[in-house]
């Protein structure tokens, strides 16, 4: 099997298991797939390490989207890799776990799909060779974590908790992806080979400090670091399995892990050093000693982590190989003792009903084979020698001892690490000997019993792992360090020496300070330790009440004091806030472009300047008469249109003319069909108040700028000259390429036919809006009845509202009957000639529809319905197909979505035709404008045919 | 001709945003149309003015004797949503006026 598939296969597996698992029924089935799962993709995973020999990366590129430089890349390499081990390692160990952790009720195939898919998203984190692809499995991996944390999403605290996880690791990452973004563009690829490849470019770069804060925040956010470590112990109350996977091994690794894997693009610098190595010494020491104070048993595990994860990112931010080495070391030794200390928390929370640290005790004497592997695995957090976790203590004194920025820094470097190394031995401490030694304790909520087997197996596993690495640090764990020290340090890679016995030097004299440190504070100080609840002093400092300080101000308080100033229940100040925000915004782009308002204008035509003058009179007597005359408005407006679709005929338009005829008529006569809902208004019943009239003043000035403005625009724009407009290509390609004559139509259902696709949706769904919203629609009582001119002329019977009496509007009701056909024809005539001539799909579907509606209005709902069937939604739903159904045709052959053919056939009698599959697209658009404006029209229409609501429903809602 | 179709732009344009910012949905659905008339002869004219110069495709003419078709495409579906936007606001302004009982844009007749 190729390298290939098999990075291909791990990617997907996990994803793939989570879909199937996501439904399951049967908690056993469940559990069996998960596991099956997890041992394939560690199998995978063990399968690529042959390919990984000499430094070997493993490359898996699927194009994406080439035209940006951006595909799909897999990228395994030795760091890779040993996380894909720590991903599916542990990953298999916790599904076992949690089989047994879970209670028995839940069927688990929620739970086994959301870690599968996790389990799939750290993958594609580790495997990422693209940064923008990194990204978004960052992102991924906390929206799963959230949905994992608040698994028990009954609890407030479980709610409460992934909320924050999510805010604050969702937060990070969208500046990790800014900051990813900047990174590319530095080093011109979001490959991550070229980007590793342009380290110092990147360095040199202005924009060095700015991409690397971005960074930082995401990675610091996401492995809980100071100052965003807070989200970690509140994500505790995550089930347990939960907390082993995410809070140990994995989502919190991703940070380091990052910074580990940009480390040869981004370490070494002041900036640098100082960010990422202060807050992870920050992290650590706090981390450390509020670990110290916590009652609870997972919050101390939780503490702990971030001390032991800001030691890591302290270690990546002195920026020495050495230091990097370590950190690789300790993140392996951290995910193995951790895991199985969660575990372990875990059994003991199952089995005696609490966790907290002051109710347990003695528990060795009735689980004696856990109490033994959670006391191996807390010596290996504590560093105590022949365990994993004292190479990685020493390895980390060295380093620290190694830096040199000066005595100060040095000194008190190395000072707080031996400080945070005692925190570490007296929580250790109170883990092991306060829960599992000594006497004991009575009113535990449960009878404690040894957990079933295979709940131990796991912490067992992992507790071996722990005392092998420590024993034989370099048979053991020697090469994988090598392997992934190599993959991210390259020529680089110092030589390391993982012996337990390095003689008496400066680290162990370190070690052992440390080691007899803690102790004795804890024997002194047990007490103190158990009565408090937060790290004296800095406890009233909390960085969780400053984060829900700020969602408050954001979320609550803020909003709160904007919206009366920025919005309100009054639609009409928002409107003026719009038109003067886009009058500012074009203000602002006419500011500072240079535009010419010379005369070079064409002469002026006394006819087309008579013609606007009439337009103008028409538009501002509409103005006038919008309130009170609302036919007389409606009149006016039209005129304009005419106006304006004359001046399309004389400036060379006759498309637009034509259609911008066609769509008056039909504007009109949905305003008309509109009209008669409205309530009466008659001038001089509400004489104007003073600030009315000065409500008037203002607009007027308002509507003014805007006119002068859009004036000035327009004169400048025709006077400035167009130089290389795409218009050439659609002159010159049109014909040779379309198969048409007239370029417009050509343009719109074959070069831009995407967009006119995209046209005819929205004109679809307007359509379907209006039909829905017509549905629900509930006249006013007083518009109800009959209108006053169908009644005097006796239009209505005594019972009804249809307006098909027998005399009413007899001999237009004949002539348009007569017409209906003709108009048909009509438009047929513009939809064939559309190709060559005016015309086309759009004003020849509202031609075929004005017939309908002109029958409509002629001879009432119920005469057209009764003799003619038209379906406007089927109409619309077989243009939309039929035109989507011609782009994918295209694809059939191979051709790109869209793209049309043109040829000429010879017809008996009809002679030669041009015919395009164009044709068959613009036949699409013709029905989807045929059904949509009859649909809308039919639909205003039928409004009228409603019975009147009983009096005492309308007095109700009236009321 | 430009200035007269500038000038005309700027009247059908100001008239649209006067009616656009009165109370009564009615002038506020007249106000729009009037508006997109303004705006779709904008559009338009950026390419330039031509007299007698169609861009359907004639023998023997060359390529500097057509108007700017692609302006007129532009505007040509801008007119069909135009018409949209139009039909689905007078449904909202029956909607509304059915269900508050006021053709105030504001939904009551608080100020005139």
């Amino acid at each position: 099997m190729p390298h290939d598939t098999v990075s291909f296969a791990l990617l997907c597996l996990p994803f793939a298991g989570a879909a199937l698992a996501w439904r399951m029924r049967h908690r056993q089935a469940a559990t069996w797939l998960a596991i099956g799962v997890a041992a394939l993709a560690l199998g995978l995973s063990l399968a690529v390490r042959p390919w990984l020999a000499d430094g070997a990366v493993l490359r898996t590129v699927l194009p994406w989207l080439p035209s940006l430089g951006l595909d799909l890349v897999l990228r395994v390499d030795g760091l890779a890799w040993l996380f894909l081990l720590l991903i599916c390692g542990i990953g298999l160990l916790v599904v076992v776990y949690a089989r047994y952790y879970m209670p028995e009720e839940d069927r688990l195939g929620r739970f086994y799909g959301l870690l599968l898919a996790f389990m799939g998203a750290m993958v594609g984190v580790v495997t990422a060779g693209n940064v923008v692809q990194l990204a978004f499995f960052w992102e991924l991996t906390s929206l799963l974590s959230f949905l994992l944390i608040g698994y028990w999403n009954q609890g407030a605290s479980a709610r409460e908790g992934a909320r924050t996880a999510l805010i604050v690791t969702a937060g990070g990452g969208l500046c990790l992806f800014a900051g990813l973004l900047l990174l590319g563009h530095i080093a011109g690829s979001y490959d991550l080979d070229a980007i590793l490849a342009a380290g110092d470019a990147v360095r040199a770069h202005p924009w060095y400090v700015p991409m690397l804060v971005l960074v930082a925040l995401g990675a610091l956010s996401k492995s809980a670091q100071f100052p965003f470590h807070f989200w970690l112990p509140q994500a505790m109350s995550a089930p347990t399995p939960v907390s082993a996977y995410l809070h140990s091994a994995t989502m919190v690794k991703a940070g380091v892990f990052l910074l580990l894997r940009l480390w040869p693009v981004l370490a070494g610098t002041e900036a640098w050093f100082w960010i990422i190595g202060g807050a992870g010494l920050a992290s650590l020491l706090l981390g450390a000693a509020s670990a110290v104070f916590q009652q609870d048993l997972k919050a101390v595990l939780a503490y702990s982590t971030i001390s032991h994860l800001g030691l890591i990112t302290m270690l990546l931010g002195l920026g020495s190989t050495l230091g990097a080495v370590a950190a690789i070391f300790h993140i392996v030794n951290h995910a193995t003792f951790k895991a199985s200390l969660f575990m372990a928390a875990g059994a003991v929370d199952h089995e005696t009903g609490t966790r907290d640290l002051r109710r347990l005790g003695g528990l060795r004497h009735v689980m004696p084979i856990t109490a033994t592997l959670a006391l191996v695995a807390s010596a290996a957090m504590a560093g105590v020698p022949l365990l994993n976790g004292f190479l990685s203590k020493e390895m980390f004194f060295a380093a620290a001892l190694s830096t040199h920025r000066g005595l100060t820094v040095d000194t008190l470097a190395a000072g707080l690490a031996v400080l945070a190394s005692m925190f570490s031995v007296i929580y250790s401490l109170r883990f092991a000997v306060g829960v599992f030694l000594g006497r004991l304790r009575d009113g535990l909520p449960r009878t404690p019993h040894e957990p079933p087997y295979w709940m131990r197996l796991p912490i067992g596993l992992l507790v071996l792992a722990c005392v092998l690495v420590g024993v034989l640090p370099a048979q053991v764990i020697g090469p994988t360090l090598d392997l992934a020290a190599g993959a991210v340090l390259g020529e680089a890679l110092p030589a390391f020496d993982l012996a337990i016995w390095h003689g008496v030097n400066a680290p162990l004299l370190m070690s052992v300070l440390a080691f007899a440190g803690g102790c004795v504070a804890y024997a002194g100080l047990r007490g103190w330790f158990a009565r408090r609840e937060t790290l004296p002093l800095l406890g009233r400092f909390s960085a969780q009440r400053v984060f829900e300080r700020v969602l408050a101000l954001l979320t609550s308080t803020l909003p709160q004091a904007l919206e009366p100033a920025y919005s309100g229940r009054r639609l009409q100040p928002q409107l003026r806030v719009i038109v003067l925000a886009a009058a500012l915004a074009a203000g602002l782009a006419m500011y500072g472009t240079p535009m010419h308002f010379g005369l070079r204008a064409s002469a002026v035509d006394p006819g087309f300047a008579l013609l606007w003058l009439l337009g103008a009179v028409c538009a501002l007597g509409a103005v006038r008469q919008a309130k009170f005359h609302r036919l007389a408005a409606l009149v006016l407006v039209g005129g304009a249109g005419l106006v304006s679709c004359v001046s399309f005929v004389w400036l060379s338009a006759p498309d637009l003319a034509a259609t911008q005829l066609l769509v008056e008529v039909v504007t009109t006569i949905v305003i008309l069909l509109g009209l008669r809902w409205l309530p009466k208004r008659v001038a001089g019943l509400s004489p104007d108040a003073p600030p009315a009239r000065w409500r008037r003043y203002r607009d007027g000035a308002v509507a003014g700028v805007v006119g002068l403005g859009l004036a000035g625009l327009a004169y400048a724009a025709m006077l400035h000259p167009v130089a290389n407009s795409a218009s050439h290509f659609y002159l010159e390609n049109a014909l040779s390429q379309g198969g048409g004559h007239n370029v417009v139509n050509v343009i719109l259902v074959d070069f831009r036919g995407f967009d006119t696709l995209g046209e005819i949706s929205v004109l679809a769904i307007v359509a379907l809006s209006v039909f829905a919203l017509l549905r629900r629609f509930r006249p006013a009582v007083e518009s109800v009845g009959a209108p006053m001119q169908q009644r005097l002329q006796g239009a209505t019977r005594e019972d009804g509202y249809d307006a098909g009496g027998a005399d009413y509007l007899r001999i237009p009701g004949l002539i348009v009957q007569l017409m209906a056909p003709v108009i048909v024809l009509f438009g047929m005539h513009l939809f064939l000639r559309g190709h060559d001539l005016p015309g086309g799909g759009f004003a020849a579907g509202i031609t075929v529809s004005v017939a309908l509606v002109l029958l409509y209005m002629a001879r009432g709902a119920r005469w057209v319905e009764a003799r003619l069937k038209v379906a406007p939604l089927r109409w619309v739903g077989l243009g939309l197909l039929l035109a989507l159904a011609t782009g994918l045709g295209a694809l059939a052959f191979g051709h790109p979505f869209l793209s049309s053919h043109s040829r000429h056939v010879v017809l008996p009698l009809l002679g030669e035709l041009p015919l395009a599959s164009a044709l068959l697209f613009d036949l699409g658009v013709f029905g989807v404008v045929v059904g949509a404006t009859s649909l809308m029209l039919v639909a205003l229409a039928h409004q009228s045919l409603r019975q009147p609501r009983a009096p005492t429903d309308a007095g109700k809602e009236d009321g | 001709m430009e200035l007269v179709l500038a000038l005309a732009i700027g009247v059908l344009g100001g008239s649209g945003v006067w009616l656009l910012l009165r109370p009564r949905t009615f002038q506020v659905v007249m106000g729009l149309t009037l508006l997109s008339y303004a705006v779709n002869l904008f559009i338009f004219c950026v390419g330039g003015l031509r007299l007698g110069a169609d861009p359907v495709l004639r023998e023997g003419a060359g390529l500097i004797e057509y108007a700017d078709p692609l302006p007129q495409a532009l505007v040509l579906t801008a007119i069909v949503i135009g018409f949209a936007t139009t039909a689905l606001f007078l449904v909202v302004l029956l909607a509304s006026r059915g269900f508050t009982g006021s053709d105030h844009v504001d939904g009551k007749d608080g100020a005139p």
